[in-house]
């Protein structure tokens, strides 16, 4: 039995339910949105990433109608959102700060948009209460907002933004204000709940991890621009630039020059006196054409002795070790003075570690690890 | 859109109707002459005789009979040499109750706070009308002061200048501790320590680190009293004596005892150009305050 | 816990009794038997009668309260829409010139605005009265509600008013529903501000009076220029009475309820 995989972008039959149409927006003289074009589609858990000031929490406030484009079209199911304002808009948000209203207890707040809608008493009550299972909340309904935890106050916001059953939901760094371990238990809630209910989610976040674990696609940005768009896997394993490279997980870049050698096989010249390194990567590259080998620490294996049979080596010293527990990365310095970062499973007692400070060690790569950027 | 409008019009035409207007009309009547009629000054506008006929008539002579009149010149310098001292004695009184306010154990500040505001809650008329049963000839003071054998003749205070000092310092005491308080209750303890910890005595680190970080507050507080002062009516009506001049009071004066109503308003224009300074600085005072903190 | 230094002590000591000891003789001297106002001559409680009995400062009090009541009314309505523009109004023609007419009237003095208003009124041809009255202290206190109010809405988290438009409330709804229950603690404080304001106010009131509308300042500022009497002293009294039952009443709420909240929010952290 096949699952059935869920990758509508690739399907050319499936129509996005959000698309954005060369929007540009702009504050006085500053860019926030710079003429950019995406689809986001029915059941995705969308993740928009970057840092302050990118435009994502930009790109967020115009779906909910909080913000109209300078220029360009948003469309919702195919119908054009400029002229809707936001309380007639399908959408719903949950803000970075909940605003839950202080005034109202749980209950009022979850019910606050059905009330606006117009809803009979009995059906606001029935779709209160399943809300408030969904979000184990049922003890804190007569509560105040101020009279229940962080945690609760985020699952009140959800609920509530989820209570309207909005074709789209909006998630303004939902879980920025909880502390680390109940972020992390929050996130896998986030994605039973958006399994469970069917809604389409986009989240806004600054925080690679959490994009990495929740979201289905993942749209990396900086300066009012999408930089790459892809699965999570892809994001991390074939990022399409330095910027996406550098910006998830952490990375060594070398810089050197392509020459390609069979089918896409290339040698790279790098550091003198170093031999070129083998690298079989997608991105075509000509002849001659400078780049940057993008490799990640943990595909980096360091040894005690030579290895043999393997498609790159090279030696180096021990600079730093940064123990981790489980992990440890090791900061290691070529002869050409270039650092490179290895790091491995603590799989043996620290105490019967093979190498420390100052040893020379040697560190080696398959010639798939890494991917080869242009400049 | 349209809600918006209203939101905005309302409101502004409001002000402009009983704030702006009357304003033009005091300019307008400053420049008219004085006359025997209802109202009492010439001339009226009249659409007949159309708009330059009526401005060819307004002139400066109010203005000039202001200058010519030892009495207001007077008036403004000895309401002016009012303000400042009382000012600097209320900052004598305010600076160090501010202080200690902001020294003492945190759960008493917000009882202190409700002490020095109650106060400003209670009329005004009657908190100056307090002062005239203490500060008369056979008044409190006097009677105590009598009694210990520090005097033997009865001092004359009320209906003198310095009745009017000790009604401003007691009226607006309040305004000077709230300002210099709220400065002084967002100083951080740690940065005395660090000055003492330097090498300051208690006195400089006082001098070098408390004063110049409550400075915001203090000129906040000065103008609160400076300002307000400067016009004030009340105080020097029923504590001062014929001799003290304040411009509020002439203005006054003029206005129902004379009925000079052109002479009355050329006074409160030339008050309120006095006025246009210290206000521009207290504006700038606190738009400073506002950046610093954000 | 710190203790206090006997400088701090000895300058709070002093003026507070700066303060409170003139409105205590005050007090003291309201139930005096004397007409005399500085010779105890034992305790009595006539001058409240007197006072009870006196037809002028019975009818001015009304007067006084009902212009207090109806201005500060109006004085809210207009403080809050013009406070609601100032922080969330954006940019419009005359901003400026509007911001400044909120701020002027808190430092213009009393005499001026007493005399530009009564030009105005009889420019206009409006007969002086409790109309009059009611429009000056209209105009004045609106400016400190303004104030009071918005520097409420400055802090007020602007994400509560585009939840509920989130959430399906057309603006004026969001308002109703969100805005004003939040910050109500404010308008109430401001209607209190213009209410003692105009209580309070003798000049302005001066100006705009005519013969047919004396207010309470008016009448005690004319009894008072003759002179100390104890009737003054026993409605003085009064007037303390309420203010200080008043103040320290709200001040007790208000610190009762900050006190459960902060309760209430620690057992939810524990939770």
């Amino acid at each position: 039995m096949t699952i059935p995989v869920f990758e509508p972008w690739n399907d050319p039959e499936a129509k996005p339910l959000i698309q954005f149409q060369n929007v540009t927006k702009r504050f006085g003289d500053f860019t926030a949105i710079d003429d950019l074009t995406i689809g986001i589609y029915e059941k995705e858990f969308f993740a928009l990433l970057g840092p302050s000031g990118c435009g994502k929490t930009t790109m967020m406030r115009m779906l909910a109608g909080f913000e109209t484009p300078t220029e360009g079209k948003i469309f919702l199911s195919g119908q054009d959102m400029a002229p809707v304002p936001p309380n007639k808009r399908a959408t719903n948000m949950m803000f970075q700060s909940y605003a839950l209203f202080p005034h109202l207890s749980i209950w009022e707040n979850i019910a606050f948009g059905l009330k606006r809608e117009g809803m009979a008493k009995p059906q606001i009550s029935d779709r209160v209460n399943e809300m408030l299972r969904l979000t184990r909340l049922e003890k804190f309904a007569s509560r105040k907002p101020h009279q229940i935890s962080g945690g609760q106050r985020q699952r009140v916001a959800l609920a509530r933004s989820l209570a309207k059953k909005p074709k789209l939901l909006l998630l303004d760094e939902p879980l920025g204000a909880l502390d680390k371990k109940l972020r992390q238990d929050t996130q896998f809630e986030l994605m039973d709940i958006q399994e469970q209910t069917g809604t389409t989610f986009v989240i806004v976040t600054h925080d690679q991890e959490e994009a990495m674990t929740v979201a289905s696609r993942v749209a990396v940005m900086d300066n009012g621009r999408i930089i790459q768009v892809a699965t999570p896997d892809r994001i991390y394993e074939t990022p399409n630039s330095v910027y996406v490279a550098d910006f998830i997980g952490e990375v060594n870049i070398i810089d050197g020059t392509a020459t390609p050698n069979g089918e896409n096989s290339y040698s790279v010249a790098w550091k003198d006196g170093q031999a070129p390194l083998n690298v079989v990567s997608p991105n075509s590259l000509s002849d001659g054409q400078s780049c940057h080998l993008a490799i990640r620490p943990e595909k980096v294996t360091i040894n005690a002795e030579k290895p043999t049979g393997v498609d790159n080596v090279v030696a180096g010293k021990i600079l730093d070790i940064a123990y981790l527990g489980n992990l440890s990365t090791y900061h290691v310095e070529l002869p050409s003075g270039a650092v490179i970062k290895a790091q491995s499973a603590n799989t043996r007692r620290i105490s019967r570690r093979a190498f420390t400070w100052e040893d020379t060690v040697w560190l080696s790569w398959t010639a798939t690890a890494g991917v080869l950027l242009a400049e | 859109m349209m809600r918006r409008f209203t939101l905005i019009a309302v409101p502004y035409l409001w002000l402009l109707a009983l704030f702006l207007v009357p304003f033009v009309i005091v300019f307008k009547i400053s420049l008219s002459d004085v006359a025997l009629a209802r109202p009492p000054y010439t001339p009226h506008f009249d659409w007949a005789t159309g708009i330059w006929a009526f401005l060819s008539e307004l002139d400066f002579e109010n203005f000039v009979f202001l200058t010519q009149d030892d009495l207001y010149w007077k008036a403004y310098l000895s309401s002016l040499k009012i303000a400042v001292i009382s000012t600097l004695l209320t900052l004598l009184v305010g600076y160090p109750m501010a202080y200690a306010m902001a020294r003492a154990p945190s759960e008493w500040r917000a009882t202190l706070m409700m002490l020095v505001i109650l106060p400003f809650w209670t009329s005004f008329l009657i908190r100056v009308y307090a002062w005239m049963g203490i500060l008369s000839n056979e008044g409190f003071l006097n009677q105590f002061l009598l009694w210990t054998g520090v005097i033997s003749e009865p001092l004359t205070i009320l209906n003198t200048n310095t009745a009017v000092y000790i009604g401003i310092v007691y009226t607006y005491l309040p305004f000077m501790i709230l300002p210099i308080y709220a400065a002084l209750e967002r100083l951080d303890e740690s940065l005395i320590e660090a000055a003492e910890d330097l090498g300051c005595s208690r006195l400089s680190a006082f001098w070098l680190v408390t004063i110049p970080l409550s400075k915001t507050g203090i000129i906040a507080g000065c103008f609160l009293v400076f300002i307000p002062v400067l016009g004030e009516f009340v105080i020097p009506s029923l504590l001062g004596g014929s001799d003290t001049l304040m411009i509020g009071k002439v203005l006054w004066e003029e206005f129902f005892s004379n009925r000079d109503w052109p002479v009355a308003s050329a006074v409160a224009v030339v008050l309120l150009l006095l006025l246009i300074i210290p206000i521009v600085l207290f504006q700038r005072n606190q738009q400073k305050q506002q950046e610093a903190e954000q | 816990m710190k203790r206090i230094s006997w400088f701090n002590t000895v300058s709070l000591t002093l003026g507070f009794a700066f303060l409170y000891v003139p409105m205590l003789i005050l007090v003291i001297y309201s139930f005096n038997q004397s007409k005399l106002v500085t010779v105890w001559a034992g305790f009595s409680t006539k001058w409240y009668g007197e006072l009870m009995q006196n037809e002028a400062f019975l009818s001015a009090a009304w007067v006084t309260i009902k212009v207090a009541v109806i201005s500060s009314s109006i004085a809210t309505v207009l403080g809050t829409m013009a406070a609601y523009v100032l922080v969330r109004g954006g940019r419009f023609m005359g901003r400026t010139l509007f911001s400044g007419m909120i701020y002027a009237p808190l430092v213009m003095p009393e005499v001026i605005t007493g005399l530009s208003l009564l030009l105005l009124f009889i420019g206009i041809g409006l007969d002086r009265g409790v109309m009059t009255i009611v429009l000056a202290h209209t105009t004045f206190s609106m400016c400190y509600v303004s104030v009071v109010v918005s520097s409420r809405l400055v802090t007020f988290d602007r994400s509560l008013e585009e939840a509920a438009l989130d959430l399906g409330c057309s603006p004026s709804e969001a308002f109703r529903l969100v805005t004003l229950p939040i910050i109500a603690p404010a308008v109430i404080s401001g209607w209190l501000l213009a209410f003692t304001l105009s209580l309070d106010d003798l000049v302005i009131a001066s100006f705009t009076s005519g013969p047919a509308a004396t207010t309470l300042p008016i009448k005690i500022y004319s009894a008072v220029r003759l002179g100390v009497s104890p009737e003054i002293n026993a409605l003085s009294t009064l007037m303390i009475a309420i203010v200080t039952i008043g103040v320290i009443t709200a001040s007790l709420v208000n610190k009762r309820q900050m006190v459960r909240q902060q309760r209430e929010e620690n057992e939810a952290g524990r939770n």
